[in-house]
């Protein structure tokens, strides 16, 4: 039994199991899942293809906090590769051919690649402290995409696009099924080869990974690219969802909410040691969070109290200060025990 | 080496004194970069519109960006010791739509004002506990404040609320004028929160304390300073700051608005930055930040001449905020040769 509570994905999946099983407790229809001409509808699919900005954004957030840095940017990268995405198809007079769409999303993440690689080139080569080198992009980014929108939210008519966040692919939205790909390509690359342990080594101890022989630089720059080029995947997702660059509005938060999932996956904020299931939970909790309280019929406004009293809580459980209390009401617990059963014996004796 | 004959080149021109003054004193090079800067964008704008530096132009400079000034104080306070406030943005909102949520309401404004800054200090409060008392990092901690002080603002209302009460209104719209300058009282308050924040870092043992900490705070624990109590306070400072910005902003806006600050602490922290305060902790000063803020207002008043889009602004300050770390870096890394 300790073994299973100790193990590091434990608190994550008992957090999002209590979800699922408040949510079916009150409303009985949530678990259930229907097929219908082909598609699969229901809570829980829903919460599958909204979950897919956040779940690229937050892999690449996880690599990066394994670095012992952190991207503020993400949202802002988001923001200028729909803007760039949907101003190409929209400019382009054949808004419904596949093709366009294609090229157009290219240039969207290709642009976002570049993002990453001067975000890289602040942190991993001119030493930046990573909070500020990617603060840098995302007070500008967001000025940058309202530029290439010309402040204005750009709309589009174009079903290949549309295809990308609402379309279905063997049953299962499409958008998830992205995510899915992105899941396992990062998990294979980080776990199947030596690049996760190395990552790990550089966010623990860069100087000493350095002196081992660990080429971090490259390794930390790698970690922003990927995690700019996940972040204009998600963007061109989001725009997609609502056929529109909204320069204002899209990946507004996401920062915090990926750094959140990262968090409450197990991760640490000091970088080394990362969970890229336990990231994958974190994104699904904070989903399934947020479809919660819309159930329960808070404004989607004052979702950000619940939040709050979940940061709280989670990084509570995972204090030192709190381990230590209990570790000592559960020792002075046992005494007492132990000192009854000395007592029982006597009685018996 | 090569850096510092340049260095000695450079200030061979100036007097002694002042080279003296400003090897002593290498961690002010930033602020005075960031005043050169000021100066430079004062003197090219009123060049290229020829109207710029005039007596309502830099009065409207103060008055615009009040609500800033003062959270770039308590921001100055955070990122000395080393910490960051992320949830400033937040408290403005939550504050500021509280405070004209209860002023409709009919509550008297000398419950109102003092509520809405013990509000702002609350939250400061469990983000400073969360940081001292259960080792969360600063970051975390005060994105759990960023989220519970703007779900809270939509709590108590999610439309804006005017303000009608003549004593608030007055904070903006009285105006003390001597010829074409003039000042609000939200001016003034601006001013007076400056001018005791630098009091407070410069001049009292708290202040030094806050240095220490962000200097090594393990020195400072050995040295039997009281980290614990200030970084505790650092927060508070800051949230309270954060509610009287509220109270200040919507006065200015004459209303309250739940969706008030989106983005404000970046702003914030880009200024304090700007300003010559190092986000690694220990140094900074809080007139850097005032000047930090009037180079964002600056820049801000210029690209509104130009007719340009105001995204335009986020542009500049996201260069000016690279220029300025690449310059602490260079200060950083030749700080360290020297050693």
């Amino acid at each position: 039994m300790t073994r299973v509570t100790k193990h590091h994905l434990f608190w994550p999946v008992a957090c999002l199991i209590a979800l699922i099983a408040l949510n079916t407790a009150v409303r009985p229809r949530f678990i259930k899942v229907t097929l219908r001409e082909g598609e699969l509808y229901g809570a829980p699919i829903d919460i599958l293809r909204q979950s897919a900005p956040l779940m690229l954004v937050a892999l690449g957030m996880t690599l990066v906090i394994a670095t012992r840095g952190i991207d503020l940017s993400v949202g802002a990268v988001m923001a200028i590769s729909g803007a760039v995405t949907l101003t190409i198809i929209d400019g382009s007079g054949s808004s419904g051919s596949l093709g366009t769409v294609l090229m157009a999303m290219a240039a969207g993440v290709g642009l976002s690649l570049l993002l990453g690689v001067w975000n890289g080139f602040l942190v991993a080569v001119a030493k930046i402290q990573p909070i500020i080198a990617t603060l840098v992009l995302m007070l500008a980014g967001r000025g940058v995409a309202l530029l290439i929108t010309g402040g204005f939210i750009t709309t589009v008519v174009s079903p290949p696009l549309k295809y990308f966040a609402s379309g279905y692919l063997f049953w299962v939205p499409f958008a998830f099924i992205i995510a899915v790909v992105a899941i396992v390509v990062v998990a294979l690359v980080e776990r199947r080869t030596a690049l996760g342990v190395l990552t790990e080594a550089v966010g623990i101890n860069p100087e000493a990974s350095r002196l081992a022989g660990v080429r971090s630089r490259g390794i930390i720059f790698t970690a922003y690219v990927a995690s700019a080029g996940l972040a204009g995947v998600a963007g061109i997702i989001y725009s997609s969802n609502i056929m529109a660059a909204d320069a204002n509005a899209a990946g507004e938060l996401i920062e915090l909410y990926a750094i959140l999932a990262v968090v409450l996956g197990g991760t640490s904020l000091l970088g080394g040691k990362f969970s890229i299931a336990g990231t994958v939970i974190g994104v699904l909790i904070i989903q399934t969070l947020q479809s919660t309280i819309l159930f329960l019929g808070v404004p989607s406004a004052e979702a950000p109290v619940f939040f709050a009293a979940v940061v709280i809580l989670v990084v509570l459980i995972q204090a030192p200060r709190v381990h230590r209390v209990a570790g000592s009401l559960v020792r002075r617990g046992r005494a007492r025990e132990t000192g009854s059963q000395v007592e029982k014996a006597k009685v018996a004796a | 080496m090569s850096s510092i004959t340049a260095d000695g080149r450079r200030l061979a021109g100036f007097p002694s004194a002042l080279r003296a003054f400003l090897s002593r004193r290498s961690s002010l090079m930033p602020t005075f970069a960031a005043v050169t800067i000021f100066v430079l964008l004062l003197v090219g704008a009123q060049l290229y519109f020829g109207n710029f530096v005039t007596p309502l132009n830099m009065s409207a400079l103060l008055l615009d960006n009040a609500f800033l000034l003062i959270l770039a104080v308590g921001m100055t306070f955070v990122i000395v010791t080393g910490g960051i406030d992320l949830s400033v943005g937040s408290v403005l909102a939550l504050t500021g739509i509280l405070c004209a949520k209860l002023l409709s309401a009919g509550v008297s404004p000398y419950l109102v004002v003092p509520l809405t800054i013990l509000v702002g200090a609350a939250i400061g409060l469990v983000i400073g506990v969360l940081v001292q008392f259960f080792d969360v990092q600063p970051f975390i901690a005060s994105l759990a404040g960023l989220f519970l002080a703007r779900g809270l603002a939509y709590v108590v209302s999610l439309k804006s609320v005017r303000v009608e009460h003549s004593g608030v209104l007055w904070l903006e719209t009285k105006r003390f004028a001597v010829g074409q300058w003039y000042i609000t009282p939200t001016g003034i308050i601006a001013l007076l929160v400056v001018l005791v924040g630098a009091f407070v870092m410069v001049a009292t043992r708290f202040g030094r304390t806050i240095y220490a900490v962000g200097g090594n705070e393990q020195s400072a624990r050995l040295m039997g300073l009281e980290v614990a109590r200030t970084k505790v306070l650092v927060y508070v400072i800051s949230g309270a700051c954060g509610g009287l910005a509220g109270l200040v902003l919507t006065a200015y806006s004459g209303a309250g608005y739940p969706r008030n600050g989106i983005g404000t602490e970046l702003d914030v922290i880009a200024a304090v930055v700007i300003g010559g305060t190092l986000l690694s902790g220990g140094t900074g000063y809080v007139l850097g930040s005032m000047i930090g803020v009037f180079v964002y207002g600056t820049i801000k008043t210029v690209i509104s001449f130009m007719g340009a889009e105001q995204a335009w602004t986020r542009i500049i300050i996201g260069l000016l905020l690279l220029l300025f770390i690449v310059v602490q870096r260079v200060i950083v890394v030749r700080s360290e040769r020297r050693r």
